[in-house]
């Protein structure tokens, strides 16, 4: 996946990460590359035949047909007409999908390398974040637990319901965009959605595009004053076959992605069956009494891979005083 | 058509000269005006951000204008719909006021909407790409609908008046006022048949304009009720939003009654009567008003689910004295002046009225700010000083810019036009409306 290596390349934190954890720029790739022969499903499709050697996540070589490396075309000059006709693809959505996610919250430990992939691959301004994580206990009886937030994708979803302009909207394969050119800031959708999912730009986001971009609604990029933003699932990587940013970006395996149709899951290093995970994990939704019916569902915290207070050890003031307020509710 | 020059003179004092008074007063709101407009210009300039408004209180002081002014226009409508309708003697020499109210803040209200809306230069779009799923959807039908049903119904009241103006011998206006008077008044003579289409038209509009206004405040509050937010989802709302728009301007009337009483010396015609009919009905409705709040906070608090109580909590917390203010003295100290005879002064009566009328505007706060203060999933992962609303001064100067445009527009539409409708007190039952 050149456009990972690339991004890699330019940003410092996700080098970081990777020294960190130890792994080559391959493991990245290898993880993408797992996820997308899924999402691709019974695509049939000839292959070049030529072999690229990549290092797998646990650490050993494995050889892959060129062809299931694909790079990001998310960014590239286009004519007025294929701009329309994106426009339009990208408000029908990938035909015969159904996109969900599952966040195991027994492995979340606020490592944060979700919204830092976030806020990078879609070029957000500071104090503009999609992904969100939240500190929650329930009551003071039970315990705390870090709660990774995107946006929940809800099958009923409240935005779109309530939007005057049709500027957000749900489409086939499940994923709710917006679509900011249309967008008229009128914040109906924040106050309708129940789980704070959406964002707004209170001021010229001031984001540097990179040269003969055009607006697609699948990344949002670049962001508009006066305009609403939040979580795309990534579906400009998932035209392309890939993972979600912050799947591929957490270090724990938290989040899992996958389609609901094809009853898989991957985290990119494990692959689930999805009905399996629900039952053997006891699965649920946020808030299900609401109705919204979201596409996000939730492992709960059982057995737990880190300790809560783990959480808040490494990170910056600034990062602490986000949680200073937190209380049983 | 004849009227007597007392009459003119009396009811139109600023058509003819136009005061120093009137001058400085004018220039006064006029500067806050300008305030107001340079407090835009920074919006548009540096964006959203320097309001208080952020990530969770999305909606602030504006939709709370905008509900106020809203609920004063419909409730003008209501007021005057309901007194016309039954052929209340009383009603002839405030009528008017209530019309005007309706009219003047239905054209501010909306302005509120579009402070509010963050990409100003793409309105157009609800016309455009209109989905009727959308509450917004209902409310842009709804405010049209009313505007010109407000409009004619105004109009249709104005007509004699204008007539009267048109015909009166020796009014020294400019002949730009007498032609407008010509024009405007559509060549009324006040022949029988005149008189019986336009009582009719009348008749058939205060009817309309009562049914509008129900809608159109129902439709506002739905845009709440509808969502699913702790506070907001209630099926008490519509009813409740009608019944409190009509407290608000119940109040304002009385408040508009003594200042014109006292600017344009008209106590021949506003009298201690006014101040008591008008001042019951405000009684009357805060007991409605008073009864659907509890009954909405009651269910809350008793049931207690989770997210209800938590908001609870916040309004007898942080909240507290604004809502002890909104929801008790608010309610019950109107009630308490005006229930007894011997409190039944203009002086007290008004002071009450101010009360009902502030009380309901913290009111209008205390629904739309705690309840987006308390989402579902509790506010963290944000920057600490985003987490609490406060009003910063660009929203400030703008809420002033609307109280002057309110003024102002009443003080021009007093250079044009009777502020008590000439023709219905030069009726011949004149006695029975001022006895």
């Amino acid at each position: 996946m050149k456009d990972e290596a690339e991004n890699v390349s330019d940003g410092s934190s996700r080098r970081n990460f990777l020294k960190k954890v130890g792994v080559g720029v391959g493991a990245i790739s290898v993880t993408g590359i797992v996820g997308s022969s899924l999402l691709k499903g019974n695509e049939a499709k000839a292959k070049s035949g030529k072999l690229v050697k990549l290092l797998s996540p646990e650490g050993k070589l494995v050889e892959v047909d060129q062809d299931d490396i694909k790079s990001a075309k998310g960014i590239q000059p286009a004519d007025n007409e294929t701009v329309e006709q994106h426009k339009l693809e990208a408000r029908a959505g990938l035909p015969n999908r159904k996109f969900a996610m599952v966040i195991d919250l027994a492995r979340c430990k606020n490592a944060r390398k979700c919204v830092e992939a976030c806020q990078e691959g879609h070029l957000l301004p500071k104090d503009h974040e999609w992904m969100r994580l939240y500190l929650l206990q329930d009551d003071s009886t039970t315990s705390k637990y870090w709660f990774p937030r995107p946006c929940f994708h809800c099958d009923k979803p409240m935005c779109v319901s309530v939007c005057p302009v049709g500027a957000t909207y749900k489409r086939a394969d499940g994923i709710v965009l917006i679509d900011n050119q249309r967008c008229i800031g009128c914040k109906f959708c924040m106050t309708g959605c129940p789980f704070s999912a959406r964002v707004f730009n209170w001021k010229d986001p001031e984001v540097k595009v990179p040269e003969g971009h055009v607006y697609d609604p699948e990344t949002n990029i670049p962001a508009t004053e006066g305009t609403v933003g939040k979580c795309v699932f990534c579906a400009d990587k998932l035209r392309l076959g890939e993972l979600p940013r912050c799947v591929s970006a957490c270090p724990m395996g938290v989040i899992y992605f996958g389609d609901i149709l094809e009853d898989t899951v991957t985290n990119g290093n494990e692959t689930e069956r999805f009905s399996k995970l629900m039952t053997d994990r006891a699965g649920y939704r946020y808030r299900e009494e609401l109705g919204t019916l979201p596409s996000v569902y939730y492992l709960p915290p059982t057995q737990r891979m880190f300790p809560v207070e783990s959480g808040l050890e490494d990170t910056d003031k600034s990062i602490k005083d986000r949680y200073k307020k937190v209380g049983p509710r | 058509m004849e009227a007597d020059r007392k009459l003119i003179t009396d009811l139109t004092p600023e058509i003819e000269k136009t005061s120093i008074k009137w001058y400085i007063t004018f220039f006064i709101f006029l500067a806050f005006f300008a305030v107001g407009i340079y407090g835009l210009y920074q919006q548009i300039d540096k964006g959203h951000i320097v309001t208080g408004m952020r990530d969770n209180v999305v909606w602030g002081f504006y939709i709370v204008n905008f509900i106020f002014f809203m609920g004063l226009s419909y409730s003008g409508a209501l007021i005057s719909g309901v007194l016309h309708l039954f052929h209340t003697g009383w009603r002839k020499p405030i009528i008017r006021m209530a019309e005007l109210i309706t009219i003047i803040s239905l054209i501010i209200g909306p302005f509120f909407i579009f402070f509010c809306i963050g990409r100003l230069d793409r309105l157009h779009f609800l016309f455009l790409y209109p989905r009727i799923q959308s509450p917004i959807t209902w409310d842009v039908i709804a405010i049209i609908t009313d505007l010109v049903g407000c409009f004619l119904y105004l109009y249709l009241s104005f007509i004699e008046d204008f007539a009267i103006l048109r015909d009166y011998p020796d009014l020294k206006v400019a002949p730009w006022k007498k032609k407008l008077y010509k024009t405007l008044s559509l060549g009324f003579t006040g022949t029988e048949q005149q008189h019986k289409i336009l009582s009719n038209a009348r008749m058939v509009m205060a009817a309309m304009v009562i049914a509008i206004a129900i809608i159109v405040y129902s439709v506002l509050a739905w845009i709440f009720g509808v969502t699913l937010q702790p506070g907001w989802h209630s099926t008490i709302f519509g009813p409740y939003f009608v019944i409190a728009a009509v407290f608000s301007g119940t109040g304002l009337l009385i408040i508009l009654m003594w200042i014109f009483r006292k600017i344009y010396h008209l106590e021949e015609y506003i009298t201690q009567r006014h101040f008591v009919n008008v001042g019951v009905l405000l009684t009357v409705i805060a007991a409605f008003y008073g009864y659907f709040t509890f009954s909405d906070y009651l269910t809350k608090w008793y049931g207690s689910i989770k997210m209800d109580s938590i908001l609870i909590d916040k309004l007898f917390t942080d909240y507290y004295s604004l809502f002890i203010f909104a929801n008790y003295i608010g309610i019950l100290l109107p009630c308490i002046i005006i229930a007894f005879p011997k409190f039944r002064t203009i002086p007290n009566i008004t002071i009450a009225a101010i009360i009902a009328v502030t009380a309901l505007l913290v009111n209008r706060y205390i629904i739309v700010i705690p309840t987006l203060e308390t989402p579902f999933l509790p506010i963290q992962d944000t920057r600490p000083d985003w987490i609490t609303y406060s009003p910063t001064w660009v929203e400030w100067s703008l809420t002033l810019a609307g109280v002057s445009v309110f003024a102002m527009l009443f003080m021009l539409v007093s250079k044009i036009a009777p502020i008590i409708s000439i023709s219905e007190m030069q009726e011949k039952d004149k006695n029975e409306i001022m006895k």
